[in-house]
Formats: C-alpha cells, structure tokens, sequence
C-alpha cells in the first residue's frame, strides 16, 4: 500500500488543445475530451534531483557559449520557481530555447530572412536552488514572422521547459516582454485567456538590472502544487 | 553638492499586470514547444536509458557548433530487459508529425520509480537506471526509444498497475502536453489495469504497444481515427 500526495489538475489559466486562430493547433488537437484519471504513484513521481546525471551541468550564460559575444542587448532574468501553494520548488530544471536578437532560430528549417549570429546558439540549463531561485543571462531576442495568417509576427519570447518534482508538475511555456504590442495580438498567448495571459509576462526589474552591464527582468514559474493530502481508497478498511 | 535623489538609483517602473502580480498568482499556463526546439531540448542519447547511443537528439538541424547540450553518460548497464519502443506520430488527418518530441517516465524493471516521492524501500533502486527519456521524431514522424521493460507499481487501492510508461507528447501546434501512457500487448495485469479500466474498451488499444521486429510499437495519433487516449491528470 503506498500513500501518494496528488497535485492539484490545471488551473484556469490552462489553454485549451484546440485554438482555431493558432492554425496549427486544428490538426494537431485531439477532438475527444482527456480521460481524467487519479494520480497514482506513475503521475506523483519524477526525475527529480538527478537532471545533472541526465542532461549535464547548468549553462546560465547564454552569451559566453562562443568566440565571441552575441549582437543584441545584453538581458538578465531571475525569479522564483514554486508551486502553487507558494512552496519553492529547489533544485529542478529550467531548460531554456529562444531565437537571437534578430529573431532567427539556429534551427534549420527556420528560413526567416534574418542574420544568424555565430556567436549565439540561445541555448541553456539552470537549476534552482535551495529557495527556488534561478539566474540567467542571455540576448533579448527579436520578434520574427510566422506563417500563421497574413502579417502574423510573434512577440519576442524566451521558451521555458521545466521537469518539476513529478510528471504531473511538467510545464513547458514562454516567457514575454513587458510592452511588447505583439503579445495582444499573438494565438499562441492569446490562447491563454486573459487575465492569465499576463503570467506569462515578464517584469522589468531595476534591482535585477546591473548597472552598466545588463538589464533585468524578473519572472517567476508557478508548478501545480500538491492538493490536501488524501489517502487512497485502499486505505479504508476491508 | 550633489542634488540628485537616492530615489533615482533604485526606483522602479510602476507595477503592470504581470507575471509577478499578486492577484494574478497560480499555475503557469502552458506555451507550445514550437518548431524550433531541437537544439535546445533532446540531447544525445535521452532517448536511450540503456546504452551510450545518440538516440533521441536531431543535431542535423543545426550547425555543429550550435550543439551545446549534454551527452547522456550512462552509468553501467540497468538490471531487466532492454527493448526498443517506437512509433510514428500522425495528426488528425493521418499526416505524419515530423516536429514532435516525446518523453517517457517509467519504473525500473523491479517497479521503482527513481524519485524521492517514491519512498517504498522494500523495492530496489537501480543505480543505472533513471527512467526519463526524451525522443524527437524523425523527418518519417517516427520516434525510438531503448529502455527496460518497467516492473509493474502500486495502483490505487491495494492493487498494482500492469507494466507501463507514462508518456508525454510536445509539438508545434500543440498547446499543451498531451499526457498518455503505454502499455505492453503481453502485459501481466492489462486486464485489471486500474487506468486502462477508465478507458472505453473499444479506445484501449491505442494504448497497447504490439510486438514488431523483435521491439515494441505504439502509434500515436493526435487525432482523427484511432485517436490515442490522452488523460487529464
């Protein structure tokens, strides 16, 4: 018999699969509801704590990687991952993919019309620590075209990956700018519905900003969180 | 005489309605992986949990230089028995997924999860074996994974699950992790599953990996005919 501690199901501010202004999402969407199932100990447990043995060490520079340093304006973000009862999550993983300042991804098949920058991979790892805190330094990357509809243009955005205690806490998510007109008009944010919209909205941040050298920005990552303990069926007795 | 104001190194821009606005806290929503995240995401090996090969990654993508991610550095060799999973990703109009990427989460072959939530200490741990794989689909839409056939875990109540992986698929398109699991054709327990028994009998199969090729194979269909299972947890 094994005592499990469920988390929480999606909050409100969760998009739906299907968002018919992301165009991609109309085929790629499945058409039957999820099967809500209890947690068991397969969805209350991950890989926690071992991420170095699994993916390696933390790369929290991402202007560092190469010869030289990138083009664009030098960025710092930091912030807190917790969970949803504003416990901190330490010492789980936030992996980290963005485009650079120009808006190009290093990927091949992106064919936008912009330089690369040799000098910029715009990829990287950090971990929390025992609080939960987090810090990387980056390129603000640039906003770029999509083929989405006519004219369409993501906001800049800094994608976020994280593990979590449990496969049931994975998230992967972006992160936007404070001020940026795009997001507004954006399916990919707007399928989030507002106000939730806004935490994916980063905070320009003058104690995070180093003077002379970078700015900062603040942005904290909220995990679902464990609900009230609950002991299983199987407890009762027979 | 300086005039300026302690004020001016310090303050800060009023407060938006943003990610730190306290009326707004709760669960980060969820963002699609998008197109792009081959160099950022599947490293080398993530989707082998038994060897020291490159499975998983797609670094023909991009430029050399621009790998920076981790190779998996395995241990030792994890107790039970290796096998191969695969399976192509198909949209809802049976179009191949070629930019999807796939992570599994399972027990090792004596049923332990390898997490510190998993606290039964009368089952062992492997020390060669994490059980988190990561897989990006081929330009074919398919993914492959090598991995240990898992032991079967605790299910609710006082029973055990039959031997599965918990499966999670990303993907352009795809706003949120479309979380499923797989189980194995021959599995002890399938029958008495406590999961698969929530599954409307004529939808199960879709979960059910079939032997091929001396491995395993599970597609996954994001929708459309024989759409696979997907589960709000």
């Amino acid at each position: 018999m094994t005592n499990i501690r469920p988390y929480m199901r999606a909050d409100a501010g969760s998009p739906p699969s299907l968002f018919p202004d992301y165009r991609s999402t109309v085929l790629r969407a499945p058409s039957q509801p999820p099967i809500h199932i209890p947690q068991t100990l397969t969805e209350t447990t991950g890989p926690a704590g071992c991420w170095d043995r699994l993916m390696g060490g933390s790369m929290a520079d991402l202007t560092t990687q190469h010869g030289g340093a990138p083009i664009g304006q030098r960025i710092i973000i930091s912030g807190l991952v917790r969970d949803e009862n504003g416990r901190p999550v330490p010492n789980t993983v936030m992996e980290i993919w963005q485009a650079n300042a120009a808006g190009r991804y290093v990927h091949g098949k992106d064919q936008w019309d912009a330089p690369l920058d040799p000098n910029f991979t715009g990829a990287g790892r950090v971990v929390t620590d025992v609080q939960g805190r987090y810090r990387y330094v980056t390129i603000r990357p640039g906003a770029y075209p999509w083929g989405n509809h006519r004219n369409a243009w993501r906001p800049a955005h800094i994608h976020l990956s994280l593990l979590g205690p449990a496969f049931a806490t994975r998230l992967v998510t972006q992160l936007y700018f404070p001020d940026d007109p795009l997001i507004e008009i954006d399916p990919i944010a707007n399928a989030v519905p507002m106000p939730y919209r806004q935490r994916m909205v980063a905070r320009f941040d003058i104690a995070t900003t180093e003077p002379n050298w970078a700015l900062g920005y603040r942005f904290d990552v909220v995990l679902r969180g464990h609900g009230q303990t609950a002991f299983e069926e199987g407890d009762h007795e027979h | 005489m300086n005039t300026e104001s302690p004020d001016l190194e310090t303050r800060n821009a009023a407060p938006r309605q943003d990610n730190l606005d306290p009326a707004l806290f709760g669960q980060t929503p969820s963002q699609t992986v998008g197109p792009f995240f081959h160099y950022g995401l599947p490293w080398k090996g993530g989707a082998d949990l038994v060897g020291k090969s490159d499975m998983g990654a797609r670094p023909e993508l991009f430029g050399e230089q621009h790998y920076v991610l981790n190779l998996s550095s395995p241990t030792g060799a994890p107790l039970g028995e290796a096998i191969e999973i695969a399976g192509c990703v198909y949209d809802a109009g049976g179009e191949i997924v070629p930019d999807a990427m796939i992570e599994i989460w399972q027990a090792n072959a004596a049923g332990r999860y390898a997490s510190p939530d998993d606290m039964r200490e009368d089952v062992a741990l492997d020390l060669h074996f994490i059980g988190f794989g990561r897989a990006s689909t081929s330009d074919d839409g398919v993914y492959r994974l090598r991995t240990i056939r898992p032991g079967r875990v605790p299910g609710p109540g006082n029973g055990l699950q039959a031997p599965h992986l918990a499966v999670s698929v990303f993907a352009r398109g795809v706003l949120k992790r479309l979380a499923t699991r797989l189980y194995f054709a021959d599995g002890e327990g399938n029958d008495l599953d406590p999961i698969l028994n929530l599954v409307p009998e004529e939808r199960r199969a879709t979960l059910i990996a079939q032997p091929m090729d001396g491995g395993w194979r599970l597609d996954i269909r994001l929708g459309g005919d024989g759409e696979t299972v997907f589960f709000d947890l």
